[in-house]
């Protein structure tokens, strides 16, 4: 399913919101651990380093950031769709 | 491209994946920044080496891990008048103040530090400190891998695949 379908669906949700660096990174990285290859994780985070932190995670490890977008303020909620790296 | 990832970029094309931190300081304001690497290095499929020297090493005594300190003197970025911070009792205070604030959005040191050796960061104690310092094995706290000096800190270091700081 390509996000420009709109029909992307989550396998998992993980709600960072609240929290600081490295806390969205790790618990991201501890969640996707347990998903299969290609399924995909939807994050919630109010860190404003969360977009370049994860944008810099996947990068390194592989993962892929399908769609960010930003929804409110005071806080700003940043809603991710990370695809597994295929093992 | 977003400087975090430039930067990564070139850090791959050269192949560093490795981290090597020498925490040489034992206050809150120095170790955090040194845990938070720590803690996400692992997750960015990296590793890690802490090597805890002078102050630092003192963060890896059991006593010394639950009651890290910030210091009140000399330390202009605290909201009270500089001249306060040599007043008895005032170096508690400001650490209690840090520790509760930072405790909304943080674990503790000895967490984080559980944190990242769970994730598989190693945990070096210093040997030359230990000496000097009076430390002995047995008051070290079990995270500790091993008890090393500067010839095996200077072969993580010579490795081109590693990004050393000095904290």
């Amino acid at each position: 399913v390509s996000a420009s379908e709109g029909q992307l669906k989550a396998d998992q949700v993980l709600d960072a919101k609240g929290l600081l660096c490295p806390m969205p990174v790790i618990k991201v990285n501890d969640a996707i651990k347990k998903l299969n290859g290609a399924q995909v994780l939807e994050v919630l985070a109010t860190d404003p380093g969360s977009k370049p932190d994860l944008a810099a995670w996947a990068k390194h490890t592989g993962h892929q950031i399908i769609t960010v977008s930003e929804e409110g303020s005071s806080p700003k909620v940043f809603r991710f769709m990370i695809r597994k790296k295929e093992a | 491209m977003l400087q975090s990832e430039r930067v990564l970029e070139e850090a791959k094309e050269a192949g560093k994946n490795k981290l090597v931190l020498v925490v040489s300081k034992g206050t809150i304001d120095m170790l955090y920044p040194a845990l938070v690497l720590a803690t996400t290095a692992p997750a960015m499929g990296m590793e890690v080496d802490m090597y805890f020297t002078f102050w630092g090493l003192k963060t890896l005594t059991r006593k010394g891990v639950r009651s890290p300190k910030l210091g009140s003197v000399g330390n202009p970025g605290l909201p009270i008048p500089n001249i306060l911070g040599i007043i008895p009792g005032m170096t508690n205070m400001v650490s209690w103040m840090m520790k509760k604030r930072i405790g909304k959005y943080w674990p503790t040191v000895y967490d984080m530090m559980k944190m990242a050796k769970e994730a598989g960061a190693r945990i070096h104690a210093c040997s030359p400190t230990m000496g000097f310092m009076g430390v002995k094995e047995e008051d070290l706290i079990a995270e500790v891998d091993d008890i090393v000096g500067a010839s095996t800190f200077l072969g993580w270091a010579a490795d081109p695949k590693t990004i050393t700081l000095f904290i």
